[in-house]
């Protein structure tokens, strides 16, 4: 079981931005039990952006949607709808997302922050990985995870150290940079390559620290004493 | 002493030389504060590593402090593979404290390249953040906006490869470092100015304008040219440089000639080169002679 939230209202529209018509994606698997990627989200997610202008040329929830091979055989219904569409937002966890992008041939937006593993591990059959970081960067990478594809898990570009498009590390592995500006050029987003990714906040990686015990750290102490300094 | 001048004048656009010093693995120091001090009238920075290739040696902090007590400046490196941002902040504190100047922002390769392959590779911030980092801290807070009691003056510097392959990108991450703060770039090793004519006219066609000092590194065989092409990443020694060095009867000549044409050949559009030694510190004042740069 993988949790995955929904990310705030005003970051999903600003990926979409440029896009007038647009392709509702959800999830039957691990983000409808995680209440972000049902049949009852997606139908919010698609009346919000018609009530906001966009256009939805349609919308699905398929139940794993982690399993590229059969996203394919399934999406081939919408294929009209699809193709009508500027782009697909998808509101499931990173691996679902990252499969709709290695399937369709559109920009892929996240609608969703991964955050745990939750009770057990879920089981993908292909090599989309998932660091459940909390906050979502498939937007700015062609659906291809900088943390996972990069094995220094860089989120500004390559390291320099590729070879002939492999990786550093070790022969066979693709630069995932590389990868992505690959992915990026297909979709004509090259553009995006430019972005800034701020350092991560490892915020959702980790237990919310208990405010109380950081109050009794040194450095509490320090700050108080500070402020009556003055 | 010259300390204090390499910032002024890269920033002045003067031709600067700088060198590679890697420090040892173990505490003998000596032999090497020797060497470089021999060579140091010739440099105006020596180029500190940071465990290099992911080999476990002295620290770069540490080297570098003692070659500036020598009274010749350096340029400090850190990379981003051992330190979480805690860490690198700190010492980027105690750079300052320890009276250096120039950093080198690097990412840093991978931990199981050297001979520490089961380290956790850390890598939790990448080379646009420490610079944007430095850029914080040099205005007296640190990255999360806390005042800092005493800021930093530092100048900081990136690498680039001008012989990546596809080079847009390579463009576009150089333009992001240059708008994170890094004032000056140094290269990886050319052997081919035409590479390096292809990268600069690009930065040029992005509205780029920083100083790039070349990467020289002198090969010792042919053996080792066709080594490199074979496994570094964005390093292409031509054939005919493989071909010369191999009919050569005198391989530290011609070694040295391929150096001096590249140097001659790239200070038209170069601000100043960024010598690799290797351990032929010796030739650097006969290479400084070849190329004019003496």
């Amino acid at each position: 079981m993988i949790y995955s939230e929904q990310k705030p209202w005003e970051e999903i529209t600003s990926y979409l931005e440029e896009d007038e018509k647009v392709f509702v994606l959800g999830c039957g698997g691990c983000a409808a039990a995680s209440g972000s990627g049902g049949e009852e989200q997606v139908a919010e997610l698609s009346s919000k952006l018609e009530e906001e202008g966009w256009a939805v040329t349609g919308s699905r929830v398929i139940a794993l949607l982690c399993n590229k091979s059969l996203d394919g055989i399934k999406l081939a219904r919408d294929t009209g709808q699809l193709e009508e569409a500027d782009s697909v937002l998808v509101a499931c966890c990173g691996i679902g997302i990252q499969a709709v992008g290695k399937v369709v041939d559109k920009q892929v937006h996240p609608a969703n922050d991964t955050i745990s593993m939750g009770d057990f591990h879920g089981i993908w059959p292909s090599e989309e990985t998932c660091e459940r970081c909390g906050e979502c960067l498939l937007e700015y990478t062609g659906g291809l995870c900088p943390l996972t594809v990069c094995i220094k898990g860089l989120l500004n570009g390559a390291c320099g150290g590729s070879h002939e498009g492999e990786c550093e590390v070790e022969s066979g592995r693709p630069c995932g940079w590389e990868l992505i500006y690959e992915r990026l050029e297909d979709i004509g987003r090259l553009d995006l390559l430019a972005t800034y990714n701020e350092p991560k906040a490892r915020k959702k990686y980790e237990y919310e620290p208990d405010m109380e015990r950081r109050n009794s750290l040194h450095w509490a102490i320090e700050a108080e004493e500070g402020d009556e300094r003055g | 002493m010259n300390v204090g001048k390499f910032r002024e004048k890269v920033r002045d656009r003067e031709f600067v030389i700088t060198c590679e010093a890697g420090p040892p693995k173990g505490t003998d120091i000596d032999e090497m504060l020797e060497e470089l001090d021999e060579i140091g009238y010739l440099v105006d920075a020596f180029n500190v590593t940071d465990q290099q290739s992911s080999v476990m040696r002295l620290g770069s902090l540490a080297v570098a402090h003692l070659i500036e007590d020598l009274g010749h400046e350096t340029v400090y490196q850190l990379t981003c593979r051992d330190r979480n941002r805690i860490a690198l902040q700190s010492d980027l504190l105690s750079a300052e404290v320890l009276g250096l100047e120039n950093v080198l922002a690097l990412t840093g390769d991978y931990t199981n390249l050297g001979d520490h392959g089961d380290a956790m590779p850390v890598f939790d911030l990448d080379s646009p953040q420490l610079l944007e980092v430095i850029g914080q801290l040099n205005s007296g807070v640190d990255m999360n906006g806390n005042e800092l009691k005493g800021a930093t003056d530092l100048f900081p510097g990136a690498s680039v490869n001008p012989g990546a392959d596809p080079l847009e990108p390579q463009i576009l991450k150089t333009k992001m470092k240059v708008e994170k703060g890094a004032e000056f770039f140094q290269t990886q090793a050319v052997y081919d100015s035409e590479v390096l004519k292809r990268y600069m006219e690009g930065l040029r066609d992005e509205g780029i304008d920083v100083p790039v000092l070349v990467g020289i590194l002198p090969l010792k065989s042919a053996g080792m040219a066709r080594f490199m092409n074979k496994n570094i990443a964005g390093v292409s020694v031509p054939d005919n440089v493989i071909e010369l060095l191999e009919d050569s009867s005198n391989v530290v000549e011609a070694s040295l000639d391929v150096c001096a044409r590249v140097i001659k050949e790239t200070r038209d559009f170069c601000e100043g080169v960024h010598l690799m030694p290797m351990g032929w510190e010796e030739y650097v004042p006969e290479l400084a002679e070849k190329s004019g740069i003496a």
